[in-house]
């Protein structure tokens, strides 16, 4: 009897990952998947955290999509190994702070470790030839096999014709016949797979799935390391970026405000790490301060604070101002109004 | 059969997921683990995980604004 071959398959929670995997269960291969979180994933964080997202019913789509396989989904925590390729990314970045080709070869080599580890043969993804701008031009794909380590047992089942056979090919454990040909960002072909096989549902696919594809949020981020004067972050750090409104008024402090009960629910937890404020004359959000602010500096937070609270109408509120210890002063403030507000301080 | 707690709060989705995972894998056939979690998303996400990896939910409810999970490891226990 034939042995049964196993693949580990990345699976990211989006449409192609979940086809390329369907494709090895059909010619008989044990496939186990394997999803890395780095912090910057967008999955689930600003789903959990906002109330106003809770349309949909809140899930992880990598922890979906295993179940409409019925294959088990490996979760790896990768936070700290990934900081070397945000931070110095050999192959630079996309049109944000986007490392996408180092990413995926960072991706595909912690999965070749987890292969080798564990007695598979080889490494599914569910890369296109020419689908993104970066990480999938035909001339990177080759790249990410080679700089991971996986070479020829990295095998791209949506667009294996295209590309030289691989060794699962080659060896028979896959049939290249029953592997597809596609090419380029026309998702059609996808979709079809999708409705054939009878996956509906599924996340919507391409390039959402990663904070530092996302324009504000490296802003956000350009602005704290250029702060710190330096590039090093940690969890904390990068949680909070995705939280609230960032304004910076002055290079030594930066106000973070709650734009929701969630947001101001999760700030909250951070309360014994900053000077944090609220107002107590009306409702309004919670705001933490970064940085190191003078007194005038936690007047005017104390003024935007009140700006974004129910009282920012009102000739005077009082917002309560909190240290990390817990000691606290009450102040009594005017509103800022909107047109005090420079544009250049919103991050 | 032992029971164990752990301790999720205040963490976002996926770290509930992954502490379980990490926290299922140095546990026996039969162990109890209480997960308790504020991510709202754990509710969904910790029994989904458990029926993809062949552990069973004993009990999963909201209770003064957390989320448990009451789990019951199968046979399928090991390192991820």
């Amino acid at each position: 009897m034939d042995q049964i071959r196993r693949a580990v398959a990345l699976i990211s929670g989006g449409l192609d990952s979940l086809l390329a995997a369907r494709l090895m269960l059909d010619q008989g291969i044990h496939v186990e998947g394997i999803n890395f979180y780095t912090g910057f994933c967008v999955e689930g964080h600003t789903h959990a955290i906002r109330e106003r997202r809770r349309t949909k019913p809140l899930r992880n789509n990598a922890l979906w999509v295993a179940e409409q396989l019925g294959i088990r989904l490996h979760m790896i925590e990768v936070v700290e190994e990934y900081k070397t390729v945000v931070i110095n990314p050999k192959h630079g970045y996309g049109a944000h702070l986007n490392p996408c080709l180092d990413c995926k070869g960072f991706m595909v080599g912690k999965a070749r470790e987890w292969m080798t580890a564990h007695g598979f043969d080889f490494i599914i993804t569910g890369e296109v030839v020419g689908q993104r701008p970066n990480s999938q031009r035909r001339d990177a794909l080759p790249v990410v096999a080679r700089e991971s380590g996986a070479f020829d047992r990295l095998l791209r089942p949506l667009c294996a014709k295209l590309l030289p056979p691989t060794l699962p090919e080659q060896e028979g454990w896959v049939d290249r016949e029953k592997l597809l040909a596609l090419n380029g960002r026309n998702r059609k072909p996808q979709i079809a797979l999708a409705e054939h096989y009878g996956f509906r549902d599924y996340a919507q696919p391409a390039g959402g799935c990663c904070f530092l594809t996302d324009a504000s949020y490296t802003k956000r981020l350009s602005d704290l390391w250029s702060n710190r004067g330096h590039r090093q972050y940690d969890l904390d750090d990068i949680m909070l970026l995705k939280v609230g409104r960032h304004l910076r008024p002055a290079p030594n402090f930066k106000i973070i405000i709650g734009r929701e009960e969630g947001e101001n629910r999760y700030l909250s937890g951070y309360r014994g790490r900053f000077v944090h404020m609220a107002a107590t004359s009306h409702r309004g959000p919670l705001a933490l301060i970064q940085g190191e602010p003078t007194a005038a500096d936690i007047d005017l937070a104390a003024r935007l604070t009140a700006r974004f609270g129910q009282g920012r109408h009102a000739g005077m509120v009082t917002v309560e101002v909190t240290d990390p210890h817990g000691g606290s002063k009450l102040l009594e403030v005017v509103p800022l109004a909107s047109k005090e507000i420079s544009e250049d301080w919103y991050l | 059969m032992h029971r164990h707690q752990l301790d999720a709060r205040n963490m976002l989705c996926p770290m509930p997921v992954i502490r379980t995972q990490n926290r299922m894998a140095t546990l026996s056939a039969g162990d109890i683990l209480e997960v308790r979690c504020t991510d709202p998303g754990a509710l969904r996400d910790i029994p989904s995980w458990c029926r993809i990896n062949g552990h069973e939910v004993l009990d999963s409810r909201t209770e003064d604004g957390e989320v448990v999970v009451i789990i019951r490891a199968g046979h399928q226990v090991g390192g991820s």
